[in-house]
Order: structure tokens, then sequence, then C-alpha cells
């Protein structure tokens, strides 16, 4: 079948359409419910640091902004969450709403930094503000607890009837519910003008402009929802693990992801889903049986998959299927 | 009052310098070749557990470990630029920052293997400990040392990249790398020289800075973010560059410190996002 | 709902499950094998290893099964999910470990919801045994460390201190420590200062120090590289312990640190609970078994996982095998026994410990740089939660 583009509204419809494997994705994840009943809590973590992942692709993948700080507006997320909870307003929805407004607030303030570099400078930018945050919550230690981490963050049950228990049926549920619902809006936003747009400006950011695509304001727009989908992360981590500490905000958080991101591959919005799982799952694994060879394993799997699937494992096995089947493979344009 | 002063800021100064020598390397060959190497300081360490090894297994004097912990750390990146870079000198930036970090990971892995995580204690020899006052001033001997070591390299490499034909083709190779292959510059040779070149220097800072900052398995990835900051603000491809922000860098963050301690940890990562704003391709930036 | 009711059912089958006559207790061992905190983790495993060698691995009848996780450095909530992990799918009685404290503070709530008996084997924050009444602590606490060496400072004769600490929890909990009790005692702070945890260039920081010419510092550095660091700075400035009394907390001279320094550490002044040069027959004991078997000294990683495992032994040995929770912390409560550091014992109230500080001096002994303790304060419980029952 040709893709003769007869419209881009219609090319836009035809990318928008479930495929099967994403159907059988999401179906997948309900598995751990049956299969993995004792994994529920790794389960919900991995859904939270797969929506972090997703945040993040909105901005590199499809962007073209690469971020080494967005750890910042998971930190944000959670510590708003958690001093929510820790002063008395413990309720779970509200409280993921507020640590997302707050993260969206400060994301905007600095889009307007953001958007206007590229390159090692925008790398660079974006790593200050992520490290300059965390001192400041290191520095601000009675507001946040500091190193300690914050203390006493105690949740009311979801919709006053799901409480988080210690087998984590709850967490796992309520993550995977809203990991589900914000991929909704990333998808549409993705399959959109919008989003076509932000491809455009990732390729060719002098040429936007003279389509009539601004790119600033895009880049501006983007950047805050994501970092509003990243609060949302670090909210729910905050919340389904009523603790909140450093390691939300700092940089390994941010490194991690963004290697979590690019082994899954960029720009395939499924990429940082499928590198959270494999990241997070084989990282659980090494911590039973040999964690001093964790860091060797990961750096092996790194470097393997650059030589071998280049552009992440998605983006591999997109070139496998396309170059086999010898057709075009829908998806990443 | 001016004279403890000046001990400090020369206490920065010879900081700048120690970052000088780590962050050289990479700027020149991410302003050559823009490979984005994330393993530089890997290599580094390299550096550093060399002259560990020689010293405390072979009892070697420490100013004799300083060439090897250069040549082998130069060797070994040449290895690794013949093996793998080589490959990926035209993929993505993400490509290359993933795997290069991949090879710091496994680096970080291998050393806390063979050597453990605790520091390594390293003795140095009297004549390089204490200090010595000079119109009232204290200054570490050591750092003395280091900084004589950091402004004779800098010297060398000024001038052999204003005044050798060498010089003067990475020179053209960094300004314009197209034209300067046309011109029938060896554009490949003259980076796998110069980024065994700098990853040598790296070696040498690596084993340098072990008195001043310690050496265990985590300095692959902790020194990285000072070497970047170095890098990004002093502008891709130049030495002066370099030399500009490690000093700016040092002297401001011990300044910042000896008068406004609360800002501490805030001062440097300050500095580089403000400097940055202003200049995005970095002080002495070309792009 | 339905969830609640069949989660609560199915931990109902396990908890019966668990308790109904096993010949194993499983002990959950979470510890920070792999980052920046790997040594110190390696350093209480091997503790726990050669207690079990020396003790066999039967107590009361009941085999002993060890599980061991790693939280990979400071991550609350990977420790956190790793307690749970252990109680829900490998059914330990008991945690043990917990090298930091915001990865014991998390599993703390943790021990618990699940009611299992908790050993913190390290973390030495206060408020930790407050967050889980089967917790038990066999390490140390950082205000029962420097709370004494502030007293002892002023009984000694010091009147005026300037304090130096990293700007982080520990550091401005021992530091908060020590003033409180130096103040209470009657001293006077003459100045302080914060130094930042990352890059640290003490150099400024000595030489604000030194421009006080105050009578003595107070400092506080995480271990690893940043002790010998300061030493060296402090010979630079021309800061001589000898002269100027500089006081800190034992991570400050430990062996890697002493060797570092050399002579530029003699006369530092520190408060601690461990030394392997402690002069005792069970300490020089346990030093030679741990260095034959491990090829290095014991540290006070080490002597808080070998006490925690004696705890655990005792208080299995106490209650004939039972591992639930509210019978062995009954049984841990108010124990005393003699450690290779030292008299201990457990305060019944707090579930704490109570022991010995020791205040040791740097000096040279046969050609070697080492802490030689020359002062002592017995029985010292934690301070900070002495004052919270008032």
């Amino acid at each position: 079948m040709s893709v003769t583009a007869a419209s881009p509204h219609a090319y836009l419809e035809r990318q928008a359409r479930w495929t099967w494997i994403e159907v059988a994705f999401w179906a997948a994840a309900l598995l751990p419910f049956w299969l993995t009943p004792n994994y529920l809590v790794l389960a919900s973590q991995i859904a939270i640091t797969a929506l972090f992942a997703l945040s993040l692709d909105l901005i590199l993948g499809y962007a073209g902004i690469v971020s080494l700080g967005h750890a910042a507006f998971f930190g944000l997320g959670a510590y708003t969450a958690g001093l929510a909870a820790k002063h008395g307003w413990g309720e779970p929805i509200t409280g993921l709403m507020l640590g997302a407004l707050v993260a969206g607030i400060v994301g905007y303030a600095a889009s307007l930094i953001v958007s206007r570099f590229r390159h090692l400078a925008l790398i660079m930018i974006t790593l200050g503000m992520g490290l300059l945050l965390k001192e400041a919550a290191n520095s601000a230690s009675w507001l946040t607890g500091g190193a300690d981490g914050l203390q006493g963050v105690k949740m009311w049950p979801v919709f006053n009837t799901f409480r988080f228990d210690l087998y984590g049926y709850v967490a796992y549920t309520y993550s995977l519910i809203v990991l589900f619902l914000v991929f909704l809006v990333a998808r549409r936003i993705i399959h959109s003008p919008f989003g076509l747009s932000l491809r455009g400006i990732r390729e060719n950011p002098l040429r936007m402009p003279a389509v009539g695509a601004s790119s600033r304001a895009h880049l501006r727009k983007i950047y805050t929802i994501s970092a509003v989908m990243a609060g949302i992360a670090g909210a729910l981590l905050a919340q389904t693990t009523e603790t909140v500490s450093l390691a939300s905000i700092d940089f390994e958080r941010s490194a991690d992801v963004l290697v979590m991101l690019i082994l899954g591959g960029a720009g395939h919005l499924y990429g940082g889903l499928v590198g959270a799982i494999i990241f997070m799952v084989a990282r659980d694994q090494f911590s039973g049986n040999t964690p001093q060879f964790w860091y060797f394993w990961i750096g092996t799997l790194l470097v393997a998959v650059v030589m071998f699937l280049p552009n992440g494992i998605l983006g591999g096995l997109a070139k496998l299927v396309s170059t086999w089947r010898g057709s075009f493979w829908r998806g990443k344009s | 009052m001016i004279g403890p002063v000046i001990g400090v800021l020369f206490d920065g100064f010879a900081y700048g310098m120690l970052l000088f020598l780590l962050s050289v390397g990479l700027s020149v060959t991410l302003g050559m070749m823009n490979f984005v190497n994330l393993a530089h300081c890997a290599f580094a360490m390299l550096g550093g557990y060399v002259t560990v090894t020689l010293m405390n297994r072979f009892g070697w004097p420490f100013l004799a470990t300083l060439p090897f912990a250069f040549l082998v750390t130069a060797l070994v990146s040449i290895v690794f630029e013949r093996v793998l870079y080589r490959r990926l000198y035209r993929a993505s930036d993400l490509d290359q920052v993933l795997l290069t970090i991949g090879l710091a990971f496994v680096s970080v892995a291998v050393a806390a293997y063979v050597y453990g995580t605790i520091q390594q204690p390293v003795q140095m020899p009297s004549y390089l400990r204490g200090s010595v006052t000079v119109l009232g001033v204290g200054f570490g001997v050591y750092r003395l040392f280091l900084v004589a070591v950091a402004l004779a390299i800098t010297l060398l490499l000024v001038a052999a990249l204003e005044y050798t034909r060498f010089g003067a083709q990475v020179r053209a190779a960094v300004d314009n790398q197209r034209m300067a292959r046309g011109l029938g510059i060896n554009v490949d040779g003259a980076f796998a020289f110069t980024f065994a070149l700098g990853s040598g220097l790296a070696g040498l800072g690596g084993a340098l800075a072990i008195e001043i900052v310690g050496l265990d398995p985590s300095f692959a990835f902790t020194y990285l973010i000072y070497v970047l900051i170095v890098v990004s603000v002093g502008g891709l491809g130049s030495i002066a560059g370099s030399f500009a922000a490690a000093t700016l860098i040092g002297i401001s963050d011990v300044a910042g410190k000896y008068y406004i301690p609360e800002l501490g940890p805030f001062l440097i990562y300050l500095v580089m996002v403000v400097l940055l704003m202003w200049r995005p391709a970095g002080l002495f930036g070309r792009r | 709902m339905r969830y609640t009711l069949a989660a609560s059912a199915l931990a109902a089958l396990l908890g019966i499950g668990a308790a109904s006559a096993q010949d194993t207790i499983k002990i959950g061992v979470i510890l920070p094998y792999s980052g920046q905190f790997a040594d110190g983790a390696a350093q209480l495993d091997n503790a726990i290893k050669l207690y079990v060698k020396q003790h066999g691995d039967t107590v009361a009848g009941k085999k002993l099964e060890f599980i061991r996780k790693d939280t990979g450095g400071i991550a609350p909530d990977v420790a956190k999910r790793l307690a749970q992990e252990l109680i829900v799918r490998d059914k330990v009685d008991i945690l043990a470990g917990f090298l930091l404290t915001p990865n014991a503070l998390a599993a703390g709530d943790v021990s618990e919801q699940g009611k299992k008996l908790m050993v913190v084997m390290n973390a030495a924050t206060s408020i930790i045994t407050t967050k889980s009444p089967y917790m038990v602590r066999t390490s140390l606490t950082t205000p029962q460390l420097n709370g004494s060496l502030g007293t002892w400072a002023y009984k000694t004769g010091i009147r005026k201190v300037y304090t130096m600490v990293s700007d982080f929890g520990p550091g401005i909990d021992a530091e908060g420590a020590f003033i409180r009790a130096f103040k209470e005692a009657g001293g006077e702070i003459v100045g302080s200062v914060k130094m930042p945890v990352a890059n640290p260039d003490f150099s400024a920081f000595v030489q604000r120090a030194k421009d006080l010419n105050p009578e003595s510092i107070y400092i506080w550095v995480p271990g690893g590289a940043q002790p010998p660091a300061l030493g060296k700075a402090m010979a630079e400035r021309g800061i001589d312990p000898q002269k100027v009394k500089v006081l800190g907390q034992g991570e400050v001279t430990d062996d890697a640190a002493l060797k570092s320094m050399g002579d530029a550490a003699l006369g530092i002044i520190t408060a601690f609970h461990y030394d392997p040069t402690h002069d005792s027959a069970m300490n020089k004991k346990f030093v030679a078994d741990y260095n034959e078997a491990y090829g290095r000294n014991p540290d006070f990683f080490s002597i808080g996982g070998w006490d925690g495992m004696n705890a655990i032994y005792a208080a299995l040995k106490k209650t004939n095998g039972n591992a639930d929770a509210e019978a062995l912390i009954g049984a841990v409560k108010g124990m005393a026994w003699e450690s290779p550091r030292g008299p201990i014992s457990i305060d019944p109230e707090t579930r704490d410990i109570i022991q010995t500080v020791y205040i040791r001096r740097v000096e040279k002994v046969g050609g070697k740089v080492v802490n030689v303790e020359f002062d002592k304060i017995e029985n010292v419980k934690d301070p900070v939660k002495a004052a919270m029952k008032k």
C-alpha cells in the first residue's frame, strides 16, 4: 500500500489508529496482577518511571530538547505531593494535580530560558538548573527534610476506599491508570499538527517560522506539558511510597531516565516505556544476585545496543522490521 | 588582610588548573569532530589508577609514574578509538552519548572489581608535601607543582598549535572540517592523534588529582560534570577557552566560598548558567 | 473495597502460613552493595558472614537463611520496595542491614505495617527508631557521639569553638548535637560555616576559620575522600592540630584517612564508639579473625553488623526460635552484652543502643599514625530521644 499523503489530516488519522501491537502492550500491562502478584510494587515503580521517561521523550524525542535536568520537575511534583500529605491533605488525586501544577508553573518559567538555546549550551543549562534545584532542596531542609528525606507523609485512601497496601495492588492500579491516561494525552499531542510541527522544529529550527510555526512558542508549550507529566510521575512516586528524598531530584535520576529513553529509542512514544521496563527489571534482578556487576552489565548492554541496534531498541526493531518486510513501518515518520 | 585572600585565590587557581588538564582534551576533540565522549573522565580515572598501581604495588616514585599515566591512557584511548568510536563519527549525538556512558559504566564496574570501592591512599614524596611561606602567605607545595605542570603543558600545547604544521592542520580541522579535508589534510589522522593526546592529558590530570580530590571508582562520573562545565563555558575546540573557563570557575568557586559561604554549592552552577545564557557558544566558542 | 478485602485475606492466609511451624528463619539484609557506599556495605556484610561462620547458622533449632538485596545507594523508594518484597514475596521474618538513614526511615514504615523485627546496623540519625515499634539499632547515633564530645570539650577546658560541617543531614545533626551539649555546659560558639558536600575545596573555609584564630575547631565531614582533603587544607593554611584543638567524629580519622594524611593528622581529637586498636582481648580476637577472613581491619560498619547479628541470635535464643516481632523486640529490650567495642546494651524505652563513647587523639605509636583512646564516657544514651521524653 503506497503512502501517498492525500492530506495531512488523513496522514495523521492513519498514524493515530491503534495497532494490534499497541493494544497487546497495554493488555500485557494487566498481566502482573495474575502472573506476578508479588512484584506489584516493582510494577508500580516501573509504571511511574515509564511515565517519567515518556515526559522526557516528548521534549527529547520529538522536540529535540536534550535535557539533563528533567528530574527537577519529577522532584518538584514529588515534594509538592509529599508536603501536601505531610501537612494534612493526604487525598491522592488532588495531591497529584497539585504536584502537576507546581511542576507546570516552574516548567513554564524554565521554558522561557530553555527555548532560547540549543546544542551544548542547552544541555548544560538544563543540567545546571537541575543541580541548582537539588542544592536548594538540600539547603531548605526545614521544608524538604534535606538528605534524610521528607517524613510523615501519610496518604488517604484513593476515592476514600482503596488504601495503599503492603502488596502494592492499589499502588499499581493507581499508577497504571494514571500512566495510561497521560499516555493517551501524549499520543494525541504527537499525532496532531502541533506534534508534526515539533518534529519539524527538531529537524530544522530555522525553517519552521517560515511555515508559520513559531518555534519558541511551540517549544515552550511542549516543555511545560512535559514538565507537568514529569511532575505527575514524581507525585505518584511520593504517594505510592509515602517517601520523598533528594534521590527524586538529583542528577542520577535525570541521567538514568535519559539512558532509559535512548535505550528504548527516543521519538517512538513507546521507547521510554520499553526502556524503563528493561532498565528497572534488570536493575531489580541484579539487586538480588550480583549487585556489584550492575554497572558492568548495563554498560555492556548500552554499548551493544548502540553498536547493533542504533536509535535504541525500538529504532533498531523498526529498521529490522522494515528491511524484513520491505515496506514502510507505520509509527515513526 | 590581603595575605590570606591571595593564598585562597591561589588554591582556587590551582584547582582550576587541575580542571583545565582534565578538560582540555575533551574540548578539542568535541570541537574538532563533534564527538561526544562522556567516557573522558573514565580515561582520567584510568590514569589515576595507573599511578596508584605503580606507586603502591611496584613502589615507583610519584613523578616517575606521571609520564606513564599519560602514555597508558593515550594508548588505551587509541584502542577504543579504532575499535569503537570510529564507527560512530556519523552517528547521532544520542547514540554517542549512550555508547560513551556505557563505557563509563563499564569502567566504573571494572575499577570497583579490581581495586575495590575505597579511596586509594597515596603518599606524596616529602618534597611535594607541606607548604612554603612567601611574603607571609602560605602556598601548598603540591599545588605549586600542579600549577607549574599545568602551565608548562599549556605552553607546550599552544606552541604546538601555533608553531607547527601539524598544529595548523588541527586548527584548520577544528575551524572547518570539510574545507580542511578538501585541502588534503588528513583529518582522521589528525583527529586520532588529538584524541589520544587529549585522553592522555586527562589521564595525567587524573593522576595529579589524587592528592587534591582523592580517587575511587565514582571519579568517572563525579568530575564529568565539572569537565562538561569547563568545556561548555570555555567554548568547544579552544585551548584558551578551557584555560579561561577553568581559571574562572576555580577562582570564583573558591572566592565565593570564602566571602559568601552560604552560596557554596550554588556558585559554580550559577556562574555556568549565567555565562552560558550570555554566551551560548562559550567564552571563546566559534559556532 | 474488594481489593482491600482480598489483600487482607491474602495477608491473613500468608501470615498464618508464615507463623506455622517453619524450621527456617529468613533474614532479609538490605544494604547499598553497589554505588558509592559499597565499601561500607561490604564491611558490614563481612561481619555478618563472620559471625555466622563462628556461631553456626542454626539458632534455637531453627536454620537461618539470608536474602540480600541491594539499594544501590540513597534510594528510599527502592529500600521500601525491597523491604515490602522481602516480607511479601520472600516471607522474611527479620529485616536487617540499613546503612543509610533515608533508606532506614523508609523501611521503618514497612517494619511497622508488616510487623517484622528490624535491626538497624549502621544508620545513625536519632529519629530512625521511632518509626517502628519493632525496630532496634546496634550501631550508633550521631548525637550520642557529638553530644558527648561537646560536654567533654567543655569539661577539659575548651571554651570557644568554631564549627565547620558538611551541609547535609548527618553533618547538621552532628553539629546540632555538639553545639547543644557544648553550650549547655557553658561554652561559646565563635562562628560556624557549612560546606557543600560535592566539590569540596576546603581551602576557603579553612582560611575563614583561621581568620578568626579560634582556640578550637569542630569539624564534621563524611568519610571517604573528604577527611584527608580537609586535613591537608588545614596543614597548608597553617592550622596545626597540635596547637589548635581540632575536634571531630571518628570517621575523620579512620584507617584510610590516617594513611593519606600522615603526620598532618597528629593531634586531632575524635569521639567514636569503635576503633580496631581498642585494647580488649575480645577486640583483639575479633580483629585477628576478621583480618584472617577478609585481609583488612574491621571498622565501625563491621561492628554494627557484628553486634546486630549478636542481638538477633540472643533474641532468638530467648524466644526459643519464635520469630514473631512482638516476642523478639520484647526479648531484645534491655539486653546487654560485651562487644568487641566495649560494653553495650539496648535501651528498653527507645530500643536504641547505649554504649561507651571513647575520646581519642591521633598519635604516633611505633612509627604508625593511629587513634589512641585516652578518655571515655560510659553508658551514653541517645540525647535527642532522651530530650524528647522530657
